[in-house]
Protein backbone atom coordinates (compact mmCIF):
# COMPACT_ATOMS: atom_id res chain seq x y z
CA UNK A 1 0.00 0.00 0.00
CA UNK A 2 1.51 3.62 -0.78
CA UNK A 3 1.79 6.14 1.75
CA UNK A 4 -0.49 8.87 0.54
CA UNK A 5 0.41 12.80 0.40
CA UNK A 6 4.81 12.42 1.24
CA UNK A 7 5.78 14.26 -2.09
CA UNK A 8 2.11 15.95 -3.40
CA UNK A 9 0.55 18.13 -0.90
CA UNK A 10 -2.54 16.99 0.89
CA UNK A 11 -5.38 19.47 -0.29
CA UNK A 12 -6.74 20.32 3.17
CA UNK A 13 -3.37 21.52 4.46
CA UNK A 14 -1.66 22.33 1.23
CA UNK A 15 1.81 20.88 2.22
CA UNK A 16 3.11 16.86 2.47
CA UNK A 17 1.84 14.84 5.50
CA UNK A 18 5.86 15.00 6.75
CA UNK A 19 5.65 18.98 7.09
CA UNK A 20 2.84 18.68 9.09
CA UNK A 21 4.00 16.10 11.07
CA UNK A 22 7.35 18.18 11.91
CA UNK A 23 5.82 21.29 12.86
CA UNK A 24 3.28 19.46 15.12
CA UNK A 25 6.03 17.91 16.67
CA UNK A 26 8.28 21.33 16.69
CA UNK A 27 5.16 22.80 18.63
CA UNK A 28 5.37 20.46 21.23
CA UNK A 29 9.23 20.87 21.44
CA UNK A 30 8.55 24.58 21.79
CA UNK A 31 6.23 23.97 24.75
CA UNK A 32 9.11 21.91 26.51
CA UNK A 33 11.90 24.10 26.32
CA UNK A 34 9.39 27.27 26.89
CA UNK A 35 8.21 25.76 30.22
CA UNK A 36 12.19 25.17 30.97
CA UNK A 37 12.70 28.90 29.93
CA UNK A 38 10.19 29.95 31.92
CA UNK A 39 11.85 28.11 34.95
CA UNK A 40 14.86 30.19 34.36
CA UNK A 41 13.59 32.89 34.62
CA UNK A 42 11.56 32.58 37.85
CA UNK A 43 13.98 30.90 39.55
CA UNK A 44 16.74 34.00 38.76
CA UNK A 45 14.13 36.23 39.28
CA UNK A 46 13.61 34.82 43.04
CA UNK A 47 17.31 33.87 43.71
CA UNK A 48 19.00 36.16 46.72
CA UNK A 49 20.63 38.93 46.23
CA UNK A 50 24.34 38.59 44.95
CA UNK A 51 24.16 34.65 44.65
CA UNK A 52 23.36 34.61 41.49
CA UNK A 53 26.85 33.07 39.04
CA UNK A 54 28.11 35.98 36.45
CA UNK A 55 30.80 34.70 34.32
CA UNK A 56 30.83 31.14 35.20
CA UNK A 57 30.83 30.09 31.85
CA UNK A 58 33.02 30.47 29.19
CA UNK A 59 31.88 33.01 26.40
CA UNK A 60 34.57 32.06 24.39
CA UNK A 61 33.50 28.30 23.76
CA UNK A 62 29.98 29.43 23.71
CA UNK A 63 30.28 32.17 21.04
CA UNK A 64 32.48 28.82 19.06
CA UNK A 65 29.35 27.08 19.48
CA UNK A 66 27.14 29.16 17.89
CA UNK A 67 29.03 29.90 15.25
CA UNK A 68 29.39 26.25 14.87
CA UNK A 69 25.36 25.43 14.83
CA UNK A 70 25.03 28.44 12.49
CA UNK A 71 27.42 26.99 9.83
CA UNK A 72 25.22 24.15 10.06
CA UNK A 73 21.90 25.34 9.56
CA UNK A 74 23.34 27.31 6.32
CA UNK A 75 25.11 23.74 5.34
CA UNK A 76 21.36 21.76 5.88
CA UNK A 77 20.25 24.82 3.58
CA UNK A 78 22.22 24.18 1.20
CA UNK A 79 21.89 20.21 1.47
CA UNK A 80 18.19 20.61 0.88
CA UNK A 81 18.47 23.04 -2.27
CA UNK A 82 21.10 20.11 -3.59
CA UNK A 83 18.46 17.76 -3.91
CA UNK A 84 16.08 20.40 -5.46
CA UNK A 85 18.14 20.82 -8.05
CA UNK A 86 19.52 17.64 -8.06
CA UNK A 87 22.64 17.72 -7.17
CA UNK A 88 22.97 14.57 -5.04
CA UNK A 89 26.88 14.87 -4.70
CA UNK A 90 26.54 18.22 -3.67
CA UNK A 91 24.03 16.83 -0.43
CA UNK A 92 26.32 14.35 0.35
CA UNK A 93 29.02 16.96 0.98
CA UNK A 94 26.71 19.78 2.65
CA UNK A 95 25.34 17.31 5.16
CA UNK A 96 28.54 15.59 5.56
CA UNK A 97 29.65 19.18 6.60
CA UNK A 98 26.76 19.32 9.05
CA UNK A 99 27.54 16.11 10.82
CA UNK A 100 31.23 17.31 11.24
CA UNK A 101 29.90 20.76 12.42
CA UNK A 102 27.24 18.81 14.85
CA UNK A 103 29.96 16.48 16.50
CA UNK A 104 32.35 19.43 17.41
CA UNK A 105 30.05 21.35 18.63
CA UNK A 106 29.18 17.86 21.09
CA UNK A 107 32.89 17.93 21.61
CA UNK A 108 33.11 21.48 22.79
CA UNK A 109 30.30 20.82 24.91
CA UNK A 110 31.65 17.54 26.53
CA UNK A 111 34.79 19.88 27.19
CA UNK A 112 32.58 22.43 28.72
CA UNK A 113 31.14 19.93 31.40
CA UNK A 114 34.10 18.03 31.77
CA UNK A 115 35.37 21.72 33.05
CA UNK A 116 32.45 22.11 35.37
CA UNK A 117 32.85 18.16 36.63
CA UNK A 118 36.52 18.97 37.42
CA UNK A 119 36.11 22.27 39.29
CA UNK A 120 35.14 22.41 42.94
CA UNK A 121 33.87 24.47 45.84
CA UNK A 122 36.14 23.01 49.26
CA UNK A 123 34.52 24.67 52.37
CA UNK A 124 37.62 24.63 55.37
CA UNK A 125 36.88 24.37 58.61
CA UNK A 126 38.26 28.10 59.40
CA UNK A 127 35.63 29.77 57.42
CA UNK A 128 37.64 30.46 54.34
CA UNK A 129 36.30 28.60 50.69
CA UNK A 130 39.12 27.39 48.27
CA UNK A 131 37.78 26.99 44.73
CA UNK A 132 39.29 25.61 41.61
CA UNK A 133 39.61 22.81 39.40
CA UNK A 134 40.98 19.44 41.03
CA UNK A 135 44.78 18.30 40.07
CA UNK A 136 45.69 15.94 42.69
CA UNK A 137 43.61 13.49 45.15
CA UNK A 138 44.24 11.21 47.82
CA UNK A 139 43.31 9.77 51.03
CA UNK A 140 45.13 12.72 53.02
CA UNK A 141 45.44 15.89 50.94
CA UNK A 142 43.33 17.52 47.99
CA UNK A 143 45.57 19.42 44.94
CA UNK A 144 43.81 22.22 43.08
CA UNK A 145 44.78 25.28 40.79
CA UNK A 146 42.78 28.21 42.14
CA UNK A 147 42.24 29.95 45.09
CA UNK A 148 41.11 31.12 48.70
CA UNK A 149 38.48 33.56 49.70
CA UNK A 150 36.95 34.60 52.73
CA UNK A 151 33.23 35.11 51.26
CA UNK A 152 31.39 32.98 49.36
CA UNK A 153 29.56 35.65 47.44
CA UNK A 154 33.27 36.52 45.79
CA UNK A 155 33.21 33.19 43.83
CA UNK A 156 29.40 33.82 42.18
CA UNK A 157 30.25 37.43 39.98
CA UNK A 158 33.68 36.43 38.52
CA UNK A 159 33.01 39.10 35.57
CA UNK A 160 33.15 41.69 37.92
CA UNK A 161 36.57 40.72 39.54
CA UNK A 162 38.37 40.82 35.86
CA UNK A 163 41.58 38.11 35.88
CA UNK A 164 41.41 35.91 38.53
CA UNK A 165 44.96 34.64 39.64
CA UNK A 166 44.74 31.08 40.22
CA UNK A 167 47.40 29.19 42.20
CA UNK A 168 48.29 25.49 43.04
CA UNK A 169 46.78 24.89 46.40
CA UNK A 170 47.61 21.69 48.44
CA UNK A 171 44.62 21.30 51.29
CA UNK A 172 44.64 18.26 53.92
CA UNK A 173 41.63 16.45 53.95
CA UNK A 174 41.62 16.91 58.08
CA UNK A 175 41.23 20.89 57.09
CA UNK A 176 38.20 20.34 54.81
CA UNK A 177 34.47 20.79 55.99
CA UNK A 178 32.67 19.77 52.93
CA UNK A 179 33.77 19.76 49.09
CA UNK A 180 31.35 19.80 46.27
CA UNK A 181 31.93 19.84 42.54
CA UNK A 182 30.40 22.33 39.99
CA UNK A 183 27.91 19.51 38.97
CA UNK A 184 23.86 20.30 38.66
CA UNK A 185 23.61 19.58 42.21
CA UNK A 186 25.59 22.65 42.96
CA UNK A 187 23.24 25.11 42.49
CA UNK A 188 20.25 26.19 40.62
CA UNK A 189 22.03 27.98 38.36
CA UNK A 190 24.10 24.98 37.18
CA UNK A 191 21.44 22.91 37.54
CA UNK A 192 18.86 24.46 34.76
CA UNK A 193 22.15 24.86 32.69
CA UNK A 194 23.01 20.83 32.91
CA UNK A 195 19.07 20.42 31.71
CA UNK A 196 18.98 23.21 29.37
CA UNK A 197 22.05 22.36 28.04
CA UNK A 198 22.07 18.83 28.23
CA UNK A 199 18.57 18.19 26.67
CA UNK A 200 19.78 20.56 23.75
CA UNK A 201 22.64 18.37 23.51
CA UNK A 202 20.67 15.38 23.36
CA UNK A 203 18.21 17.03 20.31
CA UNK A 204 21.71 17.59 18.58
CA UNK A 205 22.69 13.86 18.83
CA UNK A 206 19.47 12.52 18.03
CA UNK A 207 19.13 15.39 14.45
CA UNK A 208 22.68 14.02 14.13
CA UNK A 209 21.50 10.36 14.18
CA UNK A 210 19.01 11.15 11.91
CA UNK A 211 21.20 13.41 9.60
CA UNK A 212 23.61 10.47 9.44
CA UNK A 213 21.05 7.52 8.30
CA UNK A 214 20.04 9.90 5.38
CA UNK A 215 23.46 10.84 4.79
CA UNK A 216 24.53 6.97 4.86
CA UNK A 217 21.94 4.17 4.50
CA UNK A 218 18.67 6.53 4.40
CA UNK A 219 20.38 7.99 0.39
CA UNK A 220 19.43 5.06 -0.92
CA UNK A 221 15.88 6.42 -1.67
CA UNK A 222 16.93 9.29 -3.84
CA UNK A 223 17.87 6.54 -6.64
CA UNK A 224 14.08 5.51 -6.47
CA UNK A 225 12.36 8.68 -5.56
CA UNK A 226 14.44 11.73 -5.27
CA UNK A 227 11.33 14.35 -4.42
CA UNK A 228 10.11 11.99 -1.23
CA UNK A 229 13.94 12.27 -0.34
CA UNK A 230 14.45 15.61 -0.80
CA UNK A 231 10.95 16.17 1.11
CA UNK A 232 12.98 13.91 3.83
CA UNK A 233 15.98 16.03 3.53
CA UNK A 234 13.32 19.47 4.18
CA UNK A 235 11.93 18.05 7.64
CA UNK A 236 15.19 17.15 8.84
CA UNK A 237 16.30 20.44 7.94
CA UNK A 238 13.48 22.21 9.75
CA UNK A 239 14.19 19.90 12.79
CA UNK A 240 17.86 20.99 12.59
CA UNK A 241 16.92 24.95 12.43
CA UNK A 242 14.43 24.44 15.29
CA UNK A 243 17.74 23.23 17.46
CA UNK A 244 19.66 25.98 16.25
CA UNK A 245 17.51 28.49 17.30
CA UNK A 246 17.06 26.79 20.81
CA UNK A 247 20.81 27.91 21.30
CA UNK A 248 20.25 31.34 19.77
CA UNK A 249 18.45 31.88 22.90
CA UNK A 250 20.51 29.43 25.55
CA UNK A 251 23.63 31.07 24.58
CA UNK A 252 22.60 34.82 25.83
CA UNK A 253 20.52 33.38 28.84
CA UNK A 254 23.49 31.36 30.32
CA UNK A 255 26.55 32.33 29.06
CA UNK A 256 26.52 36.21 28.65
CA UNK A 257 24.09 37.55 31.47
CA UNK B 1 6.30 26.59 6.35
CA UNK B 2 9.04 25.80 4.26
CA UNK B 3 12.71 25.18 5.08
CA UNK B 4 13.59 28.62 2.73
CA UNK B 5 11.04 30.94 5.21
CA UNK B 6 12.31 29.01 8.46
CA UNK B 7 15.66 30.04 7.21
CA UNK B 8 14.91 33.73 7.28
CA UNK B 9 13.21 33.47 10.61
CA UNK B 10 17.07 31.64 11.62
CA UNK B 11 18.81 34.33 9.56
CA UNK B 12 16.57 37.59 11.31
CA UNK B 13 17.23 35.64 14.29
CA UNK B 14 20.94 35.66 14.34
CA UNK B 15 20.86 39.07 13.14
CA UNK B 16 19.38 39.97 16.45
CA UNK B 17 21.60 37.82 18.46
CA UNK B 18 24.96 39.26 16.90
CA UNK B 19 23.55 42.93 17.57
CA UNK B 20 22.72 42.17 21.10
CA UNK B 21 26.16 40.31 21.77
CA UNK B 22 27.36 43.45 20.14
CA UNK B 23 26.16 45.68 22.59
CA UNK B 24 27.07 43.33 25.33
CA UNK B 25 31.00 43.61 23.86
CA UNK B 26 30.71 47.27 24.47
CA UNK B 27 28.52 47.49 27.95
CA UNK B 28 31.46 45.24 29.46
CA UNK B 29 34.36 46.74 28.20
CA UNK B 30 35.17 44.78 24.63
CA UNK B 31 35.04 47.67 22.10
CA UNK B 32 36.88 44.84 19.69
CA UNK B 33 34.41 42.18 20.57
CA UNK B 34 31.18 44.68 20.07
CA UNK B 35 32.53 45.95 16.57
CA UNK B 36 33.39 42.13 15.40
CA UNK B 37 29.77 41.71 16.62
CA UNK B 38 28.16 44.10 14.33
CA UNK B 39 30.23 43.20 11.63
CA UNK B 40 28.82 39.69 11.93
CA UNK B 41 25.87 41.31 12.00
CA UNK B 42 26.54 43.05 8.52
CA UNK B 43 27.39 39.70 6.97
CA UNK B 44 24.15 37.78 8.15
CA UNK B 45 22.45 40.56 6.80
CA UNK B 46 24.38 40.25 3.28
CA UNK B 47 23.99 36.50 3.37
CA UNK B 48 20.16 37.19 3.92
CA UNK B 49 19.67 38.72 1.27
CA UNK B 50 21.85 36.86 -1.02
CA UNK B 51 19.98 33.25 -0.14
CA UNK B 52 16.83 34.80 -0.81
CA UNK B 53 17.77 36.51 -4.00
CA UNK B 54 19.50 32.62 -4.61
CA UNK B 55 16.13 31.01 -3.43
CA UNK B 56 13.74 33.13 -5.69
CA UNK B 57 11.76 30.34 -7.09
CA UNK B 58 11.29 28.05 -3.79
CA UNK B 59 7.95 28.48 -2.22
CA UNK B 60 7.42 29.93 1.15
CA UNK B 61 4.95 27.03 2.23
Amino acid sequence: MEIPYTVKPRPDTGIYNAKVGIWLFLASEVMLFGGLFSAYVLLRVGADEGYWPHGWLDVRLGTLNTVLLALSAITTLLAWVACKVGQFGRFKFFHACTMALALTFLGVKMYEYHDKWIHYEIKLKDGRFADGHMIASDDTSVTIEGRYVTDEKALYDLRSQGPIPRDEIKISRSDILSMENYGPWHNTFLALYFTLTGLHALHILGGTLVIGYLWGPGSRMWKKDPERFTNRIEVSGLFWHFVDLVWIFLFPVLYLT
Amino acid sequence: MSLKAFHLIFVSMMTALALGFAIWGFVNQLPWLGLASLGVAGLVVFYGFYFLKKLKKISYL
